[in-house]
């Protein structure tokens, strides 16, 4: 079954006819050409996918693209501003939080959709007052990023690059 | 002569940051194509057999369905002696996961649903999956000549002669490299066209894709471009290619000018693109009070597949890492109806050092020595295994300096005695190393263009490592100009052959060609060269005489929750000594990458293989698991400040797999350090020590 859709992404919009059983990655993907989510495991595990929907950071491969007319994406490619990178995107080359580069895009679209949410006051699993302003310690920003795997292996540099982009 | 340092030894941000942190970086599944064809694969459901029927009919009513291949329409291959690449050539079935069909179709949704309307019966056989050490059939790897008699009695009597002996057994389980970026190939066949088959391959070598593949097809290789700018990890499963490059092929074949996209599913990986062997290793040392190894033994079992030969070969860090008059290192395999296992990050030294360094850790308790000082008492003048002289070692160093910025000193030798707020404390070190290979082979073109710049072309790939950027320090220096000057190409057949990037050999192997080229290039043609002047220079011949090798010393401290027996690891120290270093903040990446996948395996990393049907059960980022961020704490990679000469011109040596190698002994030595619970068995999980 195919229906019309229309969504928004990275400011520009954007109308297709797609199939019902299409994800938003693979719409973003194989029906737009917008490459800069990545699929890595295509059921919601690794978080590659990450993007920013309506604000919050989902993974786009478990959301069914027909149950998001309407909506409003912005993937990594979309954070920066032409030329000049987002700061969490400009923190990561600093740190060299990454090497293959293929979480990378999701790692950033997570953290800026984190840094929101902590912002906006959610707890965490490793929150201790429940009730307060967000201490984005450590111990906070590994629980809060814990859903983006990296097989490089470079969390210890992710952490890195966001302790500066919390502190500035 | 070693290069003059310069861009090199700086740490350089990533020249390709930019693209990756945008995700605009094109990997192999994004190269645009237009109107292409979507590949999903059907696997074997037994695991030994033969297909009885293949019912493809109602696959290919599915709307937008454009082909289904199996072994009775694929097109024939040519017998390469490689039964891993013989993809849809016959009925039978060597192991649970096999490719037997694909759909190709105008979209993934439909190539995936028909893949799934595909109905097959098999005439299966017992499958046999199960590795053990008390196995009747187990064999020497093919070309291995097993110890002979002498060498067996002379360990025997020294081994029984020793003062203090240790005699154990450590296993460590099928695992998984699971890059981020699945196994991905999109290819084209054009049979207008010179290039007749052209593959966007998500590969750790470009020029041994096409060399392995091009024969396959009837091509002669400059009928086939294979080409890779950017490459989401690979760990060594992407180096060389594996039944789904064949797949792609094949398909690609069936609807000659139209691209097919294949990208193994995350699930599927487990059985087709690779993966470590289990290994049984039981370890023998005998020593003198004081610690001195008067007697090694190494006996490892792994296992190999019916469909293709491959050894993870355990004993080698145990050939060189310390002296001993009496050395005995056998390897045997089980030829089983599993997967075929291939490369994994450090093939061979990494279950091996977990083995042997953990029996030193055991040795080191029953001598009454520290762990460091029995690594230093059995430091050898000369490589054991060649008896050539090192080119530099400094292990001893790497292990002092290590130890003296860890806190070594307050770790409490009795097991389970120290505690922070009711958690108990324990701290392992671990030898690392990991030899220096040169592969011969890899050209670099440098040639002056007209914007007064240098192109540097070859065929090299950087998955992850930083090669770009290091590539570029290396021709900056090599030519004595800046890094802005240097305008580098790599990932592509149309470049200079180079080899794979593999085996830590990347930089040893490209780098050395490139400063090859740039001294025939000044050589020849001075400091301004005019515009046009092109040199080719290949890789030279590696020393010999010497043995090069990359060391280093790991550190752990673990915190065990004495209730519930989780384990955490608040920090872990690498000191090491790998020669030149040419890019300070990637290499740190690689090495600290490294010793975060080593904590991965010390702790969370088990394939669980049904043996009543041959299959890796826990076949997904969800129940295979890998460390995330929340498991992972201080990790932090130096090393010595070194220069080795005798490795390549710059002076550097392999850095991409030694972090591993060690990491998951130094985390195992801490965890019994904490709790008394010697566990020999990987991954070390809460229930055990609970026991």
């Amino acid at each position: 079954m195919e229906v019309p859709i229309t969504i928004r992404v990275d400011g520009a919009e954007r109308s297709m006819t797609i199939d019902t059983r299409t994800t938003l990655l693979d719409a973003m993907r194989d029906r737009l050409s917008i490459m800069s989510p990545k699929k890595g495991c295509d059921h919601g595990q690794c978080g590659s996918c990450t993007v920013l929907l309506d604000g919050r950071r989902v993974v786009s491969c478990l959301a069914l693209a027909v149950a998001h007319d309407g909506a409003e994406i912005t993937t990594a490619a979309g954070l920066a501003d032409g030329a000049e990178l987002h700061p969490v995107q400009q923190a990561f080359v600093d740190r060299d939080g990454f090497q293959c580069g293929y979480c990378t895009p999701g790692q950033i679209c997570s953290a800026v959709g984190m840094l929101e949410e902590a912002k906006a006051g959610h707890p965490s699993h490793v929150t201790d007052d429940l009730t307060g302003p967000i201490d984005l310690d450590d111990a906070e920003l590994r629980e809060r990023m814990s859903g983006n795997l990296c097989r490089c292996g470079a969390y210890v540099n992710i952490v890195a690059a966001l302790r500066e982009g919390t502190a500035s | 002569m070693t290069l003059q340092a310069n861009a090199m030894g700086t740490p350089t941000r990533r020249l390709d940051g930019a693209p990756k942190v945008t995700g605009t970086a094109p990997y192999a599944y994004e190269q645009p194509v237009k109107n292409p064809v979507y590949v999903h694969a059907v696997q074997s459901g037994v695991a030994r057999g033969t297909i009885r029927s293949i019912e493809t009919v109602a696959a290919e009513a599915v709307d937008g369905v454009v082909a289904v291949l199996t072994h009775r329409n694929a097109t024939r291959l040519a017998d390469v002696g490689d039964d891993e690449l013989a993809v849809l050539q016959s009925d039978s079935v060597a192991f649970r996961g096999q490719l037997i069909a694909a759909v190709l179709a105008e979209t993934p949704e439909a190539a995936r649903h028909a893949a799934r309307l595909i109905q097959v019966t098999y005439d299966d056989e017992p499958a046999d999956t199960e590795l053990r050490a008390d196995r009747e059939d187990l064999h020497a790897p093919e070309g291995e000549d097993p110890p002979d008699d002498r060498s067996r009695d002379e360990f025997a009597a020294a081994f029984s002669s020793a003062d203090v002996r240790v005699d154990q057994t450590y296993t460590t389980p099928m695992l998984h490299n699971n890059p981020m970026e699945p196994h991905t190939t999109v290819a084209v066949w054009d049979e207008e066209s010179e290039v007749r088959l052209t593959m966007f391959d998500s590969t750790q070598g470009v020029h041994v894709v096409r060399s392995t593949l091009a024969p396959l097809f009837g091509l002669r290789p400059e009928q086939m471009r294979v080409v890779a700018p950017h490459v989401g990890g690979g760990f060594g499963s992407k180096g060389m290619p594996h039944a789904h490059n064949v797949l792609a092929g094949l398909a690609a074949r069936a609807v000659p000018g139209r691209p097919v996209k294949y990208a193994v599913p995350r699930q599927q990986m487990y059985a087709l693109t690779g993966h470590r062997s289990p290994t049984i290793q039981r370890i023998r040392l005998g020593a003198e009070r004081d610690g001195r190894l008067a007697a090694i033994s190494h006996d490892s079992v792994e296992h190999s597949s019916t469909v293709k030969e491959f050894a993870e070969e355990c004993g080698k860090p145990t050939r060189s890492l310390y002296a001993g008059a009496h050395r005995l290192i056998t390897q045997r395999l089980a030829t089983l109806d599993v997967p075929v296992p291939s490369w994994m990050r450090a093939p061979g030294e990494c279950p091996g050092a977990f083995a042997l360094e953990v029996a030193m850790d055991e040795l080191a308790e029953a001598c009454g020595v520290d762990p460091i000082d029995l690594r230093i008492v059995n430091d050898p003048e000369l490589d054991p295994k060649t008896g050539h002289p090192w080119s530099s070692r400094r292990l001893v160093e790497c292990l002092q300096e290590g130890a003296e910025r860890f806190g070594w000193a307050a770790r409490d030798p009795e097991p389970g005695r120290r505690q922070t707020g009711g958690t108990l404390v324990g701290m392992g070190v671990a030898a690392s190393t990991y030899p220096c290979f040169r592969s011969p082979g890899s050209v670099a073109r440098i040639e002056v263009t007209d914007d007064g710049r240098y192109s540097v072309r070859i065929g090299a790939v950087d998955i992850g490592t930083g090669a770009w950027t290091a590539l570029t320090q290396i021709a900056a220096d090599a030519l004595g100009c800046d890094m802005e000057l240097v305008k580098l190409e790599i990932g592509d057949t149309d470049l200079p052959h180079a080899t794979v990037a593999g085996g830590s050999s990347g930089l040893t192997s490209w780098g050395s060609a490139i400063v090859e080229a740039a001294r025939i290039l000044r050589h020849e043609h001075g400091a301004s060269p005019r515009v046009g002047t092109t040199v080719e220079a290949e890789t030279p011949d590696k020393p010999r005489g010497v043995a090069v090798h990359s060391f280093g010393a790991q550190f752990a401290e673990v915190h065990v929750d004495p209730d519930t027996g989780e384990i955490r690891v608040p920090r872990m120290l690498g000191v090491f000594a790998v020669g030149r270093v040419i890019n300070a903040a990637t290499a740190r990446s690689q090495l600290i990458g490294g010793m975060t996948m080593g904590l991965s395996m010390a702790l969370h990393e088990v394939g669980v293989m049904d043996h009543r049907t041959g299959h890796v059960v826990n076949h997904d980022l969800a129940e295979y698991h890998i460390v995330t961020n929340a498991d992972v704490g201080d990790v932090e990679a130096t090393w010595l400040d070194d220069v080795d000469p005798q490795a390549n011109p710059m002076g550097s040596k392999g850095i991409g797999e030694i972090g591993i190698v060690g990491a998951p002994a130094a985390v195992a030595n801490a965890v019994y350090n904490a709790t008394g619970v010697r566990v020999r068995d990987l991954p070390i999980t809460a229930d055990l020590l609970l026991r």
